[in-house]
């Protein structure tokens, strides 16, 4: 089982969701997030005050799924998150060692 | 009060009395005292009695004025606070300053505007269509009073009560184009057609000559009390014409765009429902007896609509939304402007009931059916809602309310359908079919101009970015890391 962490642009989110359900993910979470890698944050203004906004509004998508559909998952995510610009957002893909469905303890793969 | 009151009560009982009433009238000339004793004491009767009237005339032009003051600043209150947030709340959080910064940025625009020339073409006295130039500067209007429009209040206070008007109508028309539009443009399109559009439609309703005046012998006189036309027709339909040219937001209707505050909304709507008495029953342009109708059918127009719109979503959705909720008593309050000071409390309660419904299926299923982006639905509410009202006007009109239409001798003319005045529905249709035309091509025109020399919308990256950060370089809600 893989966990895959992405880190999208927020305006992507609608299509990175749908190239998901195409290839079958039934599940993830989304998280609003704060952050920045080489992208510039940009500059308010509040009554001459000037501030500089080098946390940048992002959305964090967070997948477990077995590793036939894993690979398959990540190829969506990098085509429909794509924009070409600076700031389109990183994946993180790690080893999940067990997972367990709190209603009735079921483990491991059948309980994705 | 008991002041003026007891000087109007000397003033009448001293001319119900025979000896006061003129010096010629004394019945006994040749009493004891000598005719030019008789001559002074008469003198002196008629000095206090044109004191007494003068200062009859100023009380009651005092009550006028006040009201009209009170109702001037109601009607800004619409714009801001009032539409600012009910339009702020509706869309998404990146955009809210930008949207409300459009209708306040109309409190300044067309109030500079307004000083310069904005009314003079609407008011001064020109052709049937628009008016001239003799008020530029406002020339002319000061504390004495024009009878042409209202005889017991200041021109000036006509002027800036006129004046709050003009600044919401085209705030109205930003809903349409919200999330999208470049601020610079919203701020050229909407100076242009204040000029082109309101100007033109205001003098035929309401100014001297005017095409469509019905209070002053206009060819077609339309009824239209507190501005169906003038300000919902014109400003909804624009407001479709801005959403077709401009096109639909990046990711609509796919993507859900749902408010990012109705509880903002709320408040807004609310401010706008309060500010509408100062909008329908400030249009008596008196304090009198007409304005409380206009009042009480403005309330009534509201509560049914709410019912309305409410009654159609609950046995469609199986609930009751907050959001329907005020959205129907806007429409009511757009259904009954034209009406307010023309018909009674029970027609108030029909036209409000049918706007409810009327505008809740033009936002719920002629919208969607059509795919046409208007993102605060400015035309289902505004150009649905005043087209319908300034229909019913013509149906429901009593000349018990209002005996607006007299014949040569005075007496009183039947106003509405109901009263038997078939031909007034054709000559509202008149009035509605003017706004929509000059509506269509005067934005359309306008939307080219703009297009050409500045451009409408905002680039992709901005609009995804929101329009806060990109025209403003502000955010509504400011993100803390925590302190």
């Amino acid at each position: 089982m893989k966990k895959i962490e992405a880190i999208i642009r927020t305006s992507r989110l609608e299509a990175v969701k749908d190239a998901l359900h195409e290839i079958g993910v039934e599940g993830m979470t989304v998280l609003e997030v704060r952050g920045h890698g080489r992208q510039k944050g940009h500059t308010e203004f509040y009554r001459g005050q000037e501030y500089t906004v080098d946390l940048i509004p992002k959305t964090k998508l967070e997948l477990v799924l077995a590793d036939d559909i894993a690979e398959k998952a990540v190829h969506a995510i990098l085509n429909s998150a794509r924009t070409g610009k600076i700031g389109d957002g990183k994946i993180f893909i790690s080893r999940v060692e067990d997972v367990i469905r709190i209603r009735n303890e079921e483990r491991g793969q059948s309980a994705l | 009060m008991a002041k003026p009151l007891v000087l109007s009560f000397v003033l009448l009982a001293a001319l119900l009395t025979p000896k006061f009433a003129l010096p010629q009238a004394n019945p006994n000339p040749s009493a004891q005292a000598g005719p030019s004793d008789a001559g002074r004491q008469a003198d002196l009767q008629s000095e206090r009695l044109a004191k007494l009237e003068q200062q009859v005339a100023d009380s009651r032009g005092s009550a006028d004025n006040a009201w009209m003051l009170v109702s001037s600043a109601l009607v800004l209150m619409m714009t801001g606070p009032g539409l600012a947030l009910f339009y702020g709340g509706l869309v998404r959080k990146k955009n809210v300053l930008a949207t409300m910064m459009q209708s306040f940025a109309m409190m300044a625009v067309v109030t500079v505007m307004w000083a310069i020339v904005g009314y003079s073409l609407c008011f001064g006295s020109g052709n049937s269509f628009i008016g001239g130039l003799h008020n530029i500067f406002l020339h002319g209007v000061g504390a004495q009073p024009d009878p042409d429009y209202a005889a017991t209040i200041p021109a000036q206070t006509f002027m800036i009560y006129q004046l709050m008007f003009a600044i919401i109508t085209p705030a109205l028309i930003t809903g349409a184009f919200a999330e999208r539009m470049k601020f610079s443009a919203m701020v050229l399109f909407m100076v242009l057609w204040s000029a082109v559009v309101y100007s033109p439609m205001a003098h035929m309703v309401w100014g001297k000559g005017g095409l469509l005046n019905a209070s002053m012998n206009g060819k077609f006189p339309t009824l239209d009390f507190a501005g169906g036309t003038v300000v919902h027709i014109t400003s909804g339909v624009s407001a479709l014409v801005c959403a077709i040219y401009l096109g639909r937001r990046i990711g609509y209707p796919k993507e859900p765009m749902p408010p990012h505050s109705v509880v903002i909304s709320f408040i807004g709507a609310c401010l706008l429902w309060v500010g509408w008495f100062g909008f329908n029953a400030g249009s008596a342009l008196s304090a009198g007896s007409l304005a409380t109708s206009a009042f009480v059918a403005t309330h009534f127009g509201a509560a049914a609509a709410v019912l309305g719109w409410c009654a159609a979503e609950w046995i469609r959705n199986g609930k009751p939304s907050a959001l329907g909720a005020i959205s129907g008593a806007v429409a009511g309050l757009v259904a009954i402007t034209p009406a307010a000071g023309f018909v009674g409390p029970s027609a108030a309660l029909i036209i409000g009931l049918i706007a409810g419904v009327f505008c809740y299926l033009m936002v719920a299923k002629v919208k969607s059916r059509f795919g046409y982006d208007d993102t605060l639905d400015a035309f289902g509410v505004h150009g649905a809602g005043g087209t319908i009202g300034a229909l019913l006007t013509g149906v429901f009109a009593e000349s018990a309310v209002n005996p607006i239409f007299k014949d040569s001798k005075g007496n009183t003319l039947a106003s509405g359908l109901l009263e038997g005045n078939g031909h007034q529905v054709l000559n509202q249709l008149v009035g509605i079919g003017i706004a929509w035309v000059l509506a269509i091509v005067g934005t359309l025109v306008i939307l080219k101009i703009v297009d050409v020399v500045i451009g409408l919308r905002v680039p992709e990256d901005h609009e995804i970015q929101g329009l806060d950060l990109s025209q403003h370089g502000e955010e509504g809600y400011y993100w803390e890391v925590s302190a």
